[in-house]
């Protein structure tokens, strides 16, 4: 066995495009859950939307910059929509409108009505977007070495999208870091514990929750530009799976923690990685081929997930003392 | 044994019943002085009346004792006042601006801020953030301000030293960062109040402040209860203890039925049939801690009774 080669492979999911992608994800669903207490089951949707409108602006012809800001436009409208009926609701009503609105997003996206536009069930190819990104870039093209880990600079699967990808990590850490700590953090933190309570303070709970779904949203929206860079939009792989897969991260990382999300990602996928990674070198193919160790993954993702909220709820940052009291 | 009252509260109390000595012992009475005045609030649950009321004032800077059975509605009055609830019908005014209809926070701005029968302490969150929450006018509860801490700091810093104030008046200086789940049913109740004082409200409206709290603990509450109206601040409670409605009120409102069947100084009211009849029953006076109670002949008919029941 290999275990250099493994080893490799896993220290390089560490810094991936996707672990960042997912934790970007991850990061505005802490905004949502972890700070806010909403329910958002459909944080893929808003991902979904972000990279569609990042892409079919740029297929349109224009600017990457303003490309962005299309991705950032239809994740506002996207919570605004969804917000507006449901937050004077209980909880569990943006929790299912969510999850059936971020269906019907993929679903909208991959019918061929939309074909000229979506590219339908085949989605758009990533490199009909890809250049203004790349473009970007100050980098000369070609590849680069860091160690082991050998990438293309600007092209695809480069440093140059890695370099870019976890600097907005960063940023969005700093953004919830200052966000905690600040009175806005506190009045959402209270919306999360009672309602009523802050309503009786004079906080108008329907605007503060309504800020925390657009802005996590819109976090979601940049991490679907990041997720689909080095790859296609696929309506199909951002679909239910991927929310839980966020989901999974956040709980793991630890809810309402500045770096639990990103903690999350990397040990989401790394673990992903060492599993299926030996499995294939141990396992023969006799008794589980290839494609079953890519499915036994995703079992074990499911397990994880339970195993975690029975014994360590607080996931690995979060503080079990304040989760301990439990007074609902 | 109620501590000996200083010089400003017999002042602030006779003050206050100096001002009240004329108003008429009817439901509906017109104060001299009214901060709120209410007409035709009704709120219907299905088909009956859970509140019915016609015209209701309340004297500015007086203790104001809200009571009556259960299900008489005076926590639904408390909710359609405070914007928790929207009535049927109905109009009212708080300091000379009309609040029907406005909603919850905006009533809480406007200077009424209530707390709830089931404590709202926010369990999760310490004893001083919970406090900084009560406090107004902090820019950084904007989502864009609250990114430049230069911008809110000094008014957070001016918050918490008021906020340390309160815990120290409330006696809960010690347990600033607990968090508040940690603290007892009674100590929460201390919570919501002093963190309802954080926005220094002209009204309070307290839902059931004594229930759950030990006797001591109710002595120091009417003790703050009382030193609220002494700065000024007009006080309506909801209260099923008549020997504190008793001590501290300047003037006691009774509901039935959503309606109010009576009005007048403490004393009065509770000498009014129709109160006696209704709610407060022909023993009230008498002490049901009694070990009178306890007699044989009364413990022979409660022995007999759940023989029958069984």
């Amino acid at each position: 066995m290999d275990w250099t080669r493994i080893l490799t492979n896993v220290a390089g999911e560490f810094f991936a495009p996707t672990t960042a992608a997912y934790a970007l994800a991850a990061i505005g669903l802490n905004i949502h859950f972890g700070l806010t207490g909403l329910l958002n089951m459909g944080q893929a949707g808003f991902m979904l939307l972000g990279a569609y409108g990042f892409a079919i602006a740029t297929i349109a012809g224009w600017p990457l910059w303003a490309a962005v800001l299309i991705a950032i436009a239809a994740a506002t409208i996207f919570a605004l929509i969804l917000g507006i009926p449901t937050l004077k609701l209980r909880g569990d009503y943006l929790a299912i409108v969510t999850i059936a609105a971020a269906e019907i997003v993929r679903l909208v996206g991959r019918s061929t009505a939309l074909t000229e536009l979506t590219g339908a069930s085949s989605g758009l190819r990533g490199n009909q977007y890809k250049d203004t990104f790349q473009d970007a870039s100050p980098f000369d093209d070609g590849t680069w070495a860091l160690g082991p880990f050998e990438y293309a600079v600007n092209a695809s699967n480069s440093w140059w999208i890695r370099i870019v990808g976890w600097l907005v990590v960063a940023l969005a850490c700093l953004l919830v870091w200052l966000l905690i700590r600040s009175p806005w953090g506190r009045v959402l933190k209270g919306i999360r514990e009672d309602e009523d309570a802050v309503r009786s303070l004079g906080k108008n709970v329907y605007s503060y929750k309504m800020q925390a779904l657009v802005l996590g949203g819109v976090i979601g929206s940049l991490a679907g530009i990041l997720y689909v860079l080095p790859r296609a939009v696929q309506p199909d792989s951002m679909g239910r799976s991927m929310t839980f897969f966020i989901w999974t991260i956040l709980l793991l990382g630890g809810a309402a923690t500045v770096f639990g999300p990103v903690l999350g990602s990397i040990i989401f996928w790394a673990v992903l990685a060492v599993v299926k990674l030996t499995l294939r070198d141990v396992v023969p193919t006799t008794i589980l081929r290839s494609e079953q160790i890519e499915q036994f993954g995703w079992i074990i993702v499911g397990v994880a997930l339970m195993v975690l909220i029975i014994f360590r709820p607080q996931g690995i940052l979060g503080d079990k003392k304040e989760l301990a009291i439990n007074a609902h | 044994m109620p501590t000996e009252p200083s010089p400003a509260a017999t002042d602030a109390r006779a003050a206050v019943a100096a001002a009240l000595r004329d108003v008429p012992h009817v439901p509906g009475a017109p104060k001299p002085d009214p901060v709120l005045i209410a007409d035709d609030v009704r709120r219907m649950f299905g088909g009956v009346n859970a509140v019915d009321v016609d015209h209701v004032e309340v004297q500015r800077g007086a203790i104001t004792a809200l009571i009556g059975p259960n299900g008489a509605g005076k926590t639904t009055f408390f909710n359609l006042l405070t914007g928790f609830d929207k009535p049927n019908s109905g109009k009212w005014t708080f300091d000379g601006r009309s609040l029907g209809g406005v909603a919850a926070a905006r009533v809480a701005r406007a200077g009424m801020v209530r707390t709830f029968q089931l404590t709202k302490a926010l369990n999760r969150m310490t004893v001083m953030e919970n406090m900084r929450l009560g406090a107004t006018a902090q820019p950084g509860e904007n989502l864009f301000a609250a990114l430049v801490p230069a911008v809110w700091r000094p008014r957070e810093k001016a918050i918490t030293e008021q906020a340390e104030e309160l815990l120290a008046r409330f006696k809960l200086d010690t347990k600033r960062d607990d968090f508040a789940g940690s603290l007892s049913g009674g100590q929460r109740k201390l919570l919501e109040m002093a963190r309802a004082l954080m926005a220094k409200p002209q009204m309070i409206m307290l839902d059931e402040p004594m229930a759950g709290v030990n006797p001591a603990l109710t002595q120091s509450l009417l003790g703050h209860i009382q030193a609220l109206r002494d700065d000024g601040t007009t006080v309506l409670f909801v209260e099923h203890d008549m020997h504190m409605v008793r001590h501290i009120s300047d003037w006691v409102i009774v509901m039935t039925e959503g309606r109010i069947v009576a009005e007048g100084p403490p004393d009065s009211v509770m000498n009014n049939p129709a109160v006696i009849d209704a709610y407060l029953g022909a023993h009230h006076d008498t002490d049901l801690g009694d070990d009178a109670l306890l007699d044989d002949a009364v413990l022979e008919q409660l022995r007999t009774e759940d023989e029958e029941a069984r």
